[in-house]
């Protein structure tokens, strides 16, 4: 089962510019856990992303996936395990039709022809987004977008997800649909976000970065209980959390704000404990 | 500056059209492609004091549109924009060549009237084809068409990452001038300190882009080779009748001057 | 300014075709052999953002008159010639595609005009040459306004030899040539302005980004580069004023000699009235040549007896034009008719 987990072991970056955006992180994520990197704006969640597929190398610390040490003659087999999806899919849909686009992929790693067409539309499957699979991307929507952006990855067979700030900027209803595909993903993710609602109903865990550092590493309910924390790190407890009369009694109601969820009957209560 | 988004919005229309499925569309682009290339060649052989014998290849153009339910309007005020160009030259030809070379009633007409006029005529002709042909194609495959004819890999894919991020940086240029005109208090157009920042800033922007992009690439096992599917067009009877068709009636249309026949006939008759 | 189809002939315009495709054979081939792929979504992305930048106008101050970037030396300056050249010419070629902006034969001339020289002449032998090992922004300003203006000198020449050369226009070539070049000196200026602009905000703001690419670049292989370069720039050349004769030789030559005659037989042509619709620019020298009573040029028909034969077939020419575009228009509307649902079997 450890096959598949991560390793960062006191790893720093220092942007040529100086910028130090990561200082001595150091975490390990098993194979099959759902973890959240949350933080505010600059904070080094996406600088840390790139290390985990080797586009960035450590100034110093190192990264591990498997049992592999990254380096520079194991980068083609770390970036088959490890799929990241960027922020911005206009980044991830390069070519010219959404086919192409999540061929790319496994056209990369070689594969035939008839294998990469039925890999294609495996991923355009999981995302819902088959019948897309001739339109170019800037016909797409943004939901759209980001779904295919996501099967673009998932047609790599990665054992290991990992997306940036996946529901940035989406509306409701493409929010949910990611959710929901993210959900049905069984193996190791790790995700960014300042989307606390969505952290809490995908990971268990939460690392919470400041500064390059870590700041706390823990069961992400204990964290989102944490006020004094998440204030410290610029963050904000998840909506569903802020009028929840189990997890926190003392504050029923935000001064000026009507409660989302009614005080009375656990049948409103739609988030585990 | 404030045709900016008339133009992005034009050139998102005629990509529309192209997603359209015609037997047109679903042609083999390089049958279109090869046809398109003999017309225009034809088209500009001809010498320059001719006109009549330059008309039949409306033809073309002309069955296209209609086959194939392109918006005539549309394409007609594209070519309206086009021939300007051309005409800023033609228009020096009645300056300098002033030969007479036949009288209509009184008038004396120069050969320098009649070769701006052919001009004219070229102009819209080969600028019809150009458009018709992307808007029955599409631009990523006449660039799959064009690489099947030669054309070297390399430059395919720029031109598909250009026409790509086309429509993304169009629309942040045009984001960013329209906030830097909301701010600029309704004077029309930049002063040149604003524009070197302005484009600047989005140079820069656009250069993190190519970063990111890259970094994409890399992330799904780019090593530098571009890989494509394609759509596996056959080159068929269907595409063979086209081309074959038409560019013989190209070829025919250059070596007898139809109307001038037609009008023999007809004045023949008459008299 | 662009090339336009109906100004070129094919053997110039084939001639330029050629020259151009192997250019960016040569290109494509160089950038395979040292990649950097970091380049190749960079150059696509720079392709999209000249197309962009191109639409962003400026008003040029004290004339009232407003400028856009042409891009090609920016290209060259952020890209290094190759790559630079691609970019340039996958511009132009969706320019020709989408807006008929030149035309499909004369897109191999605009790629040439406008690619080649910028990015193979102007950027490494004039811009380098002039910022010399360590570039300071005034520097890098003046070497730009320079090689903009040589850049577009180049340029504006290579549409005069190609107009000329392809006979289509009744332009001579020395008034072209000095209308053309006097033109294009101002564009010229305004072009290395908008360009030094750019690239000092960029100076400013990122040093970095100028010393990558074109630090990295000049290595070694530049002998072989430029003797490439003049080799194809000479046969383009060569390629251009030989097709001339070759296929337009009897129109081109038949409407010189015309021409010769003409200002031969009338040595007064030459006078101020001459004069002054050789000053092209003034609108009112342009009309009143049109307005001039025929008598008082003294156009000697009797000369031209190819011409003769022309009046002669002008009229059934007039009749069958006019038949054939009421049949062209028929058709369309017949086509249309039967076409709306299939399409494709209308065409035959
Ligand atoms: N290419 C870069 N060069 C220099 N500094 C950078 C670069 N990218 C990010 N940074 C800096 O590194 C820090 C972390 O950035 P980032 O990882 O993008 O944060 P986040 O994704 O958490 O918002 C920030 O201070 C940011 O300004
Ligand atoms: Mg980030």
């Amino acid at each position: 089962m450890s096959h598949h987990k991560v390793e960062v072991r006191n790893l720093q970056h220092v942007y040529p510019d100086g910028t130090v955006a990561l200082n001595d992180v150091s975490f390990r994520i098993h194979h099959g856990e759902s973890v959240a990197i949350i933080g505010a704006n600059g904070a080094g969640k996406s600088t840390l992303l790139l290390h985990l597929n080797g586009y960035l190398s450590a100034t110093s610390g190192e990264v591990v996936i498997g049992d592999t040490l990254l380096a520079r003659e194991n980068l083609a087999e770390v970036r088959r395990t490890v799929g990241i999806v960027f922020q911005d899919p206009d980044d991830q849909l390069f070519m010219p039709t959404v086919f192409d686009d999540v061929a790319f992929g496994p056209l990369n790693m070689g594969l035939a022809a008839t294998d990469v067409e039925t890999r294609v539309i495996e991923a355009l499957g999981m995302v819902e987004a088959v019948e897309l699979r001739h339109k170019p991307p800037y016909h797409l929507s943004g939901g759209e977008k980001k779904r295919v952006a996501i099967a673009t990855v998932l047609s790599m067979l990665p054992d290991i997800l990992v997306l940036d700030e996946p529901t940035n900027g989406l509306d409701p209803h493409a929010r949910r649909q990611v959710m929901a595909l993210l959900q049905a993903f069984h193996h190791t993710r790790i995700i960014t976000s300042h989307d606390l609602d969505m952290v809490l109903e995908l990971c268990e865990r939460t690392i919470v970065l400041q500064d390059g550092q870590v700041m706390a590493d823990g069961p992400t309910l204990d964290i989102f209980k944490n006020e004094e924390l998440l204030h410290a790190c610029r963050l904000e407890k998840p909506f569903a959390m802020q009028a929840c009369p189990v997890c926190s009694p003392g504050r029923r109601t935000v001064p000026g704000r009507k409660p989302l969820v009614p005080p009375h009957g656990d049948g409103y209560h739609d988030h585990e404990h | 500056m404030l045709a900016i988004d008339g133009t992005f919005l034009d050139f998102k229309q005629l990509d529309l059209l192209a997603t359209q499925h015609t037997a047109l569309h679903r042609l083999d682009p390089r049958a279109k492609v090869l046809t398109t290339a003999c017309f225009v060649l034809c088209v500009v052989s001809f010498d320059r004091y001719t006109i009549s014998a330059m008309l039949p290849y409306l033809l073309y153009p002309a069955v296209l549109i209609a086959a194939s339910g392109l918006p005539f309007g549309y394409i007609l005020r594209k070519i309206l924009i086009v021939i300007p160009f051309a005409l800023v030259i033609g228009i020096f030809n009645p300056v300098f060549d002033r030969q007479v070379i036949m009288h209509v009633g009184e008038f004396a007409i120069w050969g320098g009237w009649v070769s701006c006029a052919s001009i004219l005529i070229r102009a819209t002709l080969t600028a019809s084809v150009a458009i018709i042909l992307v808007a029955l194609t599409g631009f990523p495959v006449i660039c799959a068409a064009l690489e099947k004819l030669g054309m070297p890999k390399a430059f395919a894919v720029q031109l598909l990452f250009l026409y790509r991020y086309i429509f993304v940086l169009t629309d942040e240029g045009v984001r960013t001038i329209r906030a830097c005109q909301l701010r600029s208090f309704g004077r029309r157009g930049l002063s040149l300190r604003q524009f070197g920042s302005l484009v600047g800033h989005l140079l820069l922007r656009t250069w993190d882009r190519a970063e990111r992009i890259h970094m994409a690439m890399l992330a799904r096992g780019f090593s530098g080779e571009f890989h494509t599917t394609g759509p596996q067009g056959r080159f068929g009877s269907k595409e063979l009748i086209f081309m074959g068709g038409w560019s013989a009636l190209f070829i025919v249309l250059r070596l007898y001057n139809a109307p001038q026949l037609l009008g023999g006939l007809f004045a023949g008759s008459l008299s | 300014m662009h090339m336009a189809d109906a100004l070129v002939s094919p053997a110039v315009g084939g001639a330029m075709w050629a020259t151009s495709a192997a250019l960016i054979g040569y290109c494509s081939a160089q950038g395979h052999k040292h990649l950097d792929e970091r380049k190749v979504p960079l150059m696509g992305v720079l392709g999209a953002f000249v197309f962009t930048a191109q639409i962003i106008n400026f008003t040029i101050p004290a004339t009232g008159s407003s400028g856009h970037l042409g891009g090609g030396l920016l290209l060259a300056i952020l890209l290094g010639p190759s790559a630079a050249f691609l970019t340039i010419a996958s511009v132009l070629m969706v320019q020709a595609l989408f807006f008929a902006d030149g035309g499909l034969l004369a897109l191999g001339c605009n790629i040439f005009n406008l690619g080649f020289f910028p990015a193979f002449f102007a950027y490494p032998l004039i811009y380098r040459k002039l910022i010399g090992r360590n570039p300071g922004q005034s520097s890098m300003v003046m070497a730009t306004i320079v090689a903009a203006v040589v850049s577009l000198q180049l340029g504006s020449l290579g549409v005069v030899l190609q107009t000329v050369a392809s006979g289509v226009s009744a332009l001579p070539f020395k008034e072209f040539l000095l209308l053309m070049q006097s033109i294009h000196l101002a564009i010229g200026v305004v072009e290395g302005v908008a360009t030094a602009l750019v690239i000092a905000f960029i100076y400013r703001a990122r040093p970095e980004t100028l010393e990558n690419v074109s630090r990295v670049k000049p290595t070694a292989k530049r002998p072989l580069r430029s003797l490439l370069a003049t080799l194809l720039a000479a046969a383009a050349l060569t390629g251009g004023v030989l097709s001339w004769f070759a296929s337009d030789a009897p129109d081109g030559l038949e409407w010189s000699i015309a021409r010769i005659t003409e200002s031969a037989g009338f040595p007064h042509a030459q006078d101020p009235e001459h004069k002054a619709l050789e000053t092209i620019q003034s609108k009112t020298a342009l009309h009143s040549g049109v307005t001039m009573p025929e008598g008082k040029r003294g156009h000697p028909e009797e000369t031209a007896s190819p011409v003769e034969e022309r009046i002669g077939k002008s009229l059934s020419g007039l009749i069958g034009g006019a038949i054939t575009l009421a049949v062209c228009f028929l058709v369309g509307i017949l086509c249309r008719k039967r076409a709306e649902p299939k399409g494709f079997g209308a065409s035959h």
